[in-house]
């Protein structure tokens, strides 16, 4: 769709006039407004739009925290409490910046698993994906440095944990791991590091969405059948149809985020965190936070530093082969009957890594976690690559227009409006 | 356009410049990352902090284990039993993952004192003491078990304790941070 029309035609003399110079309203015209989306659109695809705004949503919370920040390992913990307890809505703001890396996470774990289920990986869509994975990368590194900043018991041990994986490199480790620190241990100039560095990934985050955004109007939208738009009568116009949509889902999903906020603010957090760092103790059970428990659970399941610290990079890394370890012509798992049992086999597997990573890492539960490590990996490396030579996919409609209203009759007699409820499969 | 390119073959002074300033940029440019790689290093204040430290051990009862700080890194001091210094002692040393005897952990005639690094050498996390299958250290976090030599028996950690440098100045007086210079 990269030669989709630009219709748009500025109306005013000043309008010619700007557009001649910088053509930014015909490039937000022909990229939302009349951009093509396919009509069969789920509301899984909006969580693109839900995740644009979180992320502005903990930028814009961010700064005004920093504002009231003092990133020192003396006074850092005493300055969360102020802005909870001094600052005017503080606790509002900082309530709405920590809920928010969850929710973030929440939506993009469903984007993740939307763009798996339907195949929107697969060629011509690879760089987009990759971009995708490149984002997800991006904000662990900055939900993991925020999450050090309070400086609890958490933070430190966190940040410990953390940077110790690097320890596991043979014969630079160590260096590498000083130069993380900026000393003998984790202290005030990690902190003051992984201030600016949180505040700094944030908006190459944002550069790299500009890029997924870019490489997403290329191809379009992959959408439930996986089929390409063939007609305009596969496709309506990005606004109205995707803009409301899309702000639609982002009020619903405000919705969740305020029930959390307001209702269970510290319940995806731990109470450890709210103890001042102490580097003399640990606490009992040092745990990530939920986001990363499934990662975690890999990283714990090889009984080798080296080895953990590889299967968990592994772990997201793989993601990037996805396009070329799928071996089936069809995209959407909607006509892959086989694909779809080891799908949700997959999704149920992830879950209960995550669950054990939650879990002290002793007993049936080490073992769960290998067990549930070779499967993760066996999706990717056997499942992935076999299926698609042994599974028989099913008949796919002919078009997106046929697999909505149906197989009609005469053909081409249909008017794209025609059609009394448009979003009934919304 | 054309006409210039099938002369190329024959290098030009100007073929040499663009070489020239091309790796000269290349050079210069690697040379400024320099400085900013080793502003992330421990700084000149916290190296100075780094100095070695006096430890007194007439406080510590047998069987009791301290901690103190060195370079912000936790150390443990363990006046350990002569039963757990015979447990120490009476292992084969070769089944061991980072095989060392305990007499190369200690300092002669003092098998009594054991100085180790309190961080677990899987993550950092610190372990808990008199604890575990061979009472010395667990680690709570991952799993990781060490005996009262501080050698790693079991779990994902995967070398013993480190030993940090250190001299006793006395019998009842450790510096740690300095090596006796024999």
């Amino acid at each position: 769709m990269s030669a989709h029309p630009t219709t748009y035609v500025p109306k005013s003399a000043f309008g010619k006039w700007f557009e001649s110079r910088l053509p930014i309203a015909g490039l937000v015209h022909s990229s939302f407004i009349a951009f093509p989306v396919p009509r069969n659109l789920t509301y899984f695809w909006t969580f693109g739009a839900i995740l644009v705004f979180m992320l502005v949503s903990q930028i814009v919370t961010g700064v005004f925290l920093a504002m009231y920040y003092t990133p020192n390992a003396g006074l850092a913990f005493q300055s969360v409490e102020h802005i909870m307890r001094d600052v005017n809505y503080g606790w509002l703001i900082r309530y709405l910046h920590a809920n928010g890396a969850s929710m973030f996470f929440v939506a993009v774990y469903i984007h993740i698993f939307r763009n798996f289920y339907y195949g929107s990986y697969k060629a011509p869509r690879e760089v987009l994906y990759i971009l995708g994975v490149i984002i997800f990368l991006l904000m662990m590194a900055t939900a993991f440095m925020g999450y050090v900043l309070p400086w609890g018991q958490m933070s430190f041990w966190g940040a410990t944990v953390i940077t110790n994986l690097f320890s596991a490199i043979p014969v630079v480790g160590d260096t590498i791991v000083s130069y993380l620190w900026g000393g003998y241990s984790v202290g005030n100039p990690t902190l003051n590091r992984f201030f600016s560095l949180h505040y700094l990934l944030p908006f190459m985050i944002a550069g790299v969405v500009a890029l997924h955004i870019w490489a997403l109007h290329v191809p379009g939208q992959n959408n439930p059948t996986g089929i390409p738009i063939k007609s305009g009568k596969d496709a309506v116009p990005f606004t109205p149809y995707a803009t409301i949509k899309d702000i639609f889902a982002v009020v619903v999903f405000m919705l969740f985020f305020a029930y959390w906020v307001f209702y269970m603010p510290n319940y995806l957090g731990h109470a450890d965190n709210y103890i001042p760092a102490n580097p003399a103790v640990t606490p009992a059970h040092i745990v990530p936070e939920w986001y990363f428990l499934p990662f975690y659970a890999i990283l714990r399941a090889i009984p080798d530093k080296l080895g953990g610290v590889i299967a968990m990079g592994a772990a997201i890394v793989i993601w990037c082969f996805m396009p070329w370890l799928d071996t089936s012509k069809v995209r959407s798992t909607a006509y892959r009957p086989l694909y779809k049992q080891f799908f949700w086999l997959f999704v149920v597997v992830c879950v209960i890594l995550g669950w054990l990573g939650s879990r002290p890492a002793e007993g049936w539960y080490v073992i769960a976690s290998q067990i549930c490590t070779v499967y993760y990996f066996a999706h990717f490396l056997i499942v992935l690559p076999v299926l698609g030579f042994v599974e028989r996919p099913l008949p796919l409609p002919n078009s997106i227009l046929e697999s909505v209203m149906g197989v009609q009759k005469g053909g081409a007699g249909v008017p794209a409006g025609a059609n009394p409820e448009p979003h009934s499969k919304g | 356009m054309a006409e210039t390119t099938t002369h190329v073959a024959e290098p030009t002074r100007r073929d040499f410049l663009y070489i020239a300033t091309g790796a000269a940029a290349a050079v210069g440019g690697a040379t400024l990352v320099w400085p900013f790689v080793q502003s992330l290093a421990p700084d000149a204040a916290t190296v100075a902090a780094g100095a070695p430290v006096e430890v007194d051990l007439t406080p510590i009862a047998e069987g009791q284990i301290v901690k103190v700080f060195w370079r912000g890194k936790l150390i443990f001091i363990r006046h350990r039993t002569a039963e757990e210094i015979k447990s120490a002692e009476d292992v084969n040393v070769a089944s061991l993952r980072d095989p060392q005897a305990d007499s190369a952990r200690v300092k002669e005639g003092k098998p009594q004192w054991l100085i180790v690094y309190g961080n677990c050498t899987h993550l950092g996390c610190v372990p808990l003491g008199n604890s575990g299958e061979y009472n010395g250290w667990f680690c709570p976090c991952h799993g990781s078990v060490f005996d009262t030599s501080g050698r790693v028996r079991g779990g994902p950690a995967p070398i013993n304790l480190p030993i940090p440098p250190y001299s006793f100045a006395s019998d009842t007086k450790i510096i740690i941070g300095q090596e006796a210079t024999a």
